[in-house]
């Protein structure tokens, strides 16, 4: 014999339940989405239903953009390619002595047993838009897993380093520009050689941390990437020192600098393809593999909890 | 045009084809390159409470989450804090429903100010405990905006319930 409501009162869980439900839920994402990035799957099937309406949302930007190119005079276009046709021929001249000059060096190198440079290709990207996020410097390219991106390409300009890839859409991908707060980038002092590495400011600037007071850097210093990392290629530039300040109640002197590259405004950009892995040396390569055995078998061993040490 | 309670009015049902419609007109309005500018509210927010005041039973705290996770995504930003802001929202919407349409739409707007600011507090009390800068006073000033905007807000929306049963040609309203 049961006792059953009319159908009327049945209005599901009680809103409090529902409420700590939901409200555990993304505490829970959240937790999971800082500490372990386990979620990417759920943010690309997401993204299959927000970006069609993102695309739809910056339409109007782009035609305003699109009418104001179309509109410009005749004249200023014909100016803009005459002067774009004496750029290239002024550089062409030293395209070539480049040309030159990089197969010689490649020779000289072989000569002297230096591993070759590599040689750094890309794909052509098109800067959709800026994530809304007020604290990130992120843009998103348009390209994506489709063109076989993958997460941590560097990406660059004409002028410079722009940031790197930092997350894969089907479609799209997401690069975190230098600048961001998240990012660093292993450069060099162009004048003196020195390493150091350059962190996002998040302000459109970048810093050089933990440097010695009388470390040798001077305004106008240009830094280039140092290659270090094996993500970004070496040589490319990435900063120029526009402030520094050596104050002795500090332990590091603070300099920051600002980011060559357009990095902030809409433009096309370069996805370079990644970099091959460097292969260790073989003496090296023997220390690696052993220490990654036996590390495997002591985390087997911890697992089995025996109180054995080697 | 009366909208409240008070008014001896009767609306017609709403459609619900027309809550999704309005929910992702407002997400769309979102993903405007605008709403990087300050003190522009956050629509959707601003629909979702409207929304979980008027049918509290149409949409809840469910549909706010999905719509949160949206924005997420779009923005790049962790994933859960809009949902959390909004499902916050959703909830206090429908929680209040009862006693704010019992109000005018001047103090109606009075009483959804605090949802609207606690929607846009919550991603901000992420990035703090996350440890991003803070941003400026123009971050706070959307929730503002859009409680003026909210007793126009609600004459366009129920603008489709307020057409009488047996049309008159004449009078389309």
């Amino acid at each position: 014999m049961d006792q059953q409501p009319p159908p009327f009162f049945k209005r599901g869980p009680a809103p409090v339940a529902l409420l700590s439900f939901y409200v555990l839920l993304s505490m829970a994402l959240l937790v999971v989405d800082a500490r372990l990035q386990t979620l990417e799957v759920v943010r690309q099937a997401l993204s299959m239903f927000t970006h069609p309406v993102q695309n739809l949302a910056h339409l109007p930007a782009q035609f305003l953009d699109n009418a104001s190119s179309y509109f410009a005079s005749a004249a200023s276009l014909q100016s803009e390619s005459a002067q774009l046709q004496r750029a290239r021929l002024e550089q062409a001249a030293t395209l070539q002595r480049s040309l030159h000059v990089e197969a010689e060096n490649e020779r000289l190198r072989k000569l002297l047993g230096v591993k070759e440079r590599q040689q750094v290709s890309g794909q052509v990207a098109q800067i959709l838009y800026s994530a809304r996020d007020p604290y990130a410097r992120r843009v998103i390219v348009d390209k994506g897993q489709q063109d076989r991106v993958i997460a941590g390409q560097p990406v660059i300009d004409d002028i410079g380093i722009v940031g790197q890839v930092t997350r894969v859409f089907p479609f799209v991908a997401e690069v975190t520009l230098i600048t961001d707060k998240e990012q660093a980038v292993p450069v060099q002092v162009v004048r003196t050689g020195m390493r150091s590495v350059a962190f996002g400011l998040g302000n459109g600037e970048l810093e050089m941390r933990f440097m010695p007071l009388n470390a040798d850097i001077q305004n106008g210093d240009l830094l280039v990437t140092s290659g270090l990392d094996g993500i970004f290629p070496p040589g490319f530039p990435v900063a120029k020192v526009v402030h520094i300040e050596s104050d002795t109640t500090y332990t590091f002197a603070q300099i920051r600098c600002a980011p060559v590259a357009a990095a902030e405004h809409f433009s096309e950009v370069i996805v370079l393809d990644p970099r091959p892995p460097v292969a260790l040396p073989e003496e090296l390569a023997e220390v690696v593999a052993s220490k990654d055995s036996k590390a495997s078998t002591r985390s087997a061993r911890a697992k089995k909890k025996s109180p054995k040490k080697d | 045009m009366q909208t409240s309670y008070s008014s001896s009015r009767i609306l017609l049902p709403v459609r619900p084809w027309f809550i999704g419609f309005s929910l992702l007109l407002a997400l769309l309005l979102n993903f405007l390159p605008t709403s990087v500018w300050p003190g522009v509210p956050d629509w959707l927010a601003l629909v979702i409470v409207f929304w979980s005041v008027r049918e509290p039973r149409m949409v809840g705290m469910g549909l706010a989450f999905l719509l949160g996770l949206a924005m997420d995504v779009a923005d790049a930003s962790l994933l859960g804090q809009h949902a959390l802001a909004y499902v916050l929202a959703a909830y206090g919407g429908s929680a209040l429903s009862r006693r704010i349409l019992w109000f005018p739409l001047g103090q109606q707007a009075l009483q959804v100010f605090p949802l609207l600011l606690l929607a846009q507090l919550v991603p901000f009390a992420v990035w703090a405990v996350v440890g991003a800068e803070l941003p400026g006073m123009g971050y706070f000033l959307g929730p503002f905006l859009a409680t003026f905007l909210w007793p126009l807000l609600t004459l366009i929306l129920l603008l489709p319930q307020h057409q009488p049963v047996d049309r008159d040609d004449n009078r389309p309203l």
